[in-house]
């Protein structure tokens, strides 16, 4: 039988948001039972998503973030979308340490860290409509005793 | 008002005790009291402690270098403590041994 799970959640662009998107794709990708590594490594891209929706894609402004994940038998996909000032050239911005904002201090290396955490990585966006951007990963699915959940019985 | 279980001056030193979750959110609050105490003390080392960060993305990376470059530009140094494997990898993803050590071989 085919595994499926969707979630959907909108919330505000501020950077208290950023731990509360983490927790909540975590929680989710529970139910894969992830080795520790694949748990932070979704948790580290969906957070480089969201901090650069709310620092780049809102300048800091309070606006809507949606975030939406699809588990299908064994992968997981997330998809982060905002609706702020989007991103004129995608190639620029994916090339390690490229940023735009050196005087906050940005490595210029979520997408690399998003490309290096995930198997697949799409970013759609167009300026002044917003950016989406898509990642999938495959989780091994550890045998019982492995995973997360090792110790829970 | 600095946060004191963050901050702690031992002379000339500064030990930064780094949150458990490391990211953009908390790496404001640190960039702003670590440069508020380079400004007003004399400070010649920084030592930044990951022993009790579960959790950090590239904001963390550019919040260590921040400090690594104003530091050097005093004449001080950083050092790094407590790194699990996984933050090890977010750092040297980022390149932040190679700056430092550059550095160090340049003195
Ligand atoms: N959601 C977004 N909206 C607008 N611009 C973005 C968005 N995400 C990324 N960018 C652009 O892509 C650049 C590179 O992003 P990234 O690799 O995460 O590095 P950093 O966030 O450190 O600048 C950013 O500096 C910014 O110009
Ligand atoms: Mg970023």
């Amino acid at each position: 039988m085919r595994e499926e799970h969707h979630m959907k959640l909108e919330m505000e662009s501020r950077s208290e948001n950023e731990g509360f998107a983490r927790t909540v794709i975590a929680s989710f990708l529970l139910r894969m039972n992830p080795t520790v590594e694949e748990m932070n490594d979704v948790k580290t891209a969906v957070s480089e998503a969201v901090t650069n929706s709310i620092i780049h894609g809102y300048e800091n402004e309070v606006h809507k973030i949606v975030i939406s994940a699809d588990i299908l038998d064994d992968c997981i996909t997330v998809t982060v979308e905002d609706f702020g000032k989007g991103i004129p050239d995608i190639e620029k911005a994916m090339e390690p340490m490229y940023t735009t904002s050196p005087a906050l201090e940005r490595s210029g290396m979520g997408f690399s860290f998003m490309e290096a955490f995930m198997d697949e990585l799409h970013v759609t966006s167009s300026v002044g409509k917003g950016t989406a951007v898509r990642m999938k990963k495959k989780i091994r699915r550890e045998k019982a005793g492995n995973g997360i959940y090792s110790s829970v019985d | 008002m600095l946060n004191t279980s963050i901050f702690h001056k031992e002379g000339t030193r500064l030990r930064i005790t780094l949150p458990k979750e490391m990211d953009h959110h908390s790496a404001e609050e640190i960039r702003a009291g670590a440069d508020h105490i380079l400004e007003t003390e004399l400070i010649q080392q920084i030592i930044f402690d990951f022993s009790n960060t579960e959790f950090m993305d590239s904001s963390g990376i550019g919040m260590v270098l921040g400090r690594y470059k104003k530091i050097q530009f005093m004449g001080g140094n950083v050092s790094l403590e407590g790194t699990s494997d996984r933050i090890r990898r977010i750092l040297e993803m980022g390149g932040v041994y190679q700056m430092i050590m550059k550095e160090e071989k340049g003195r």
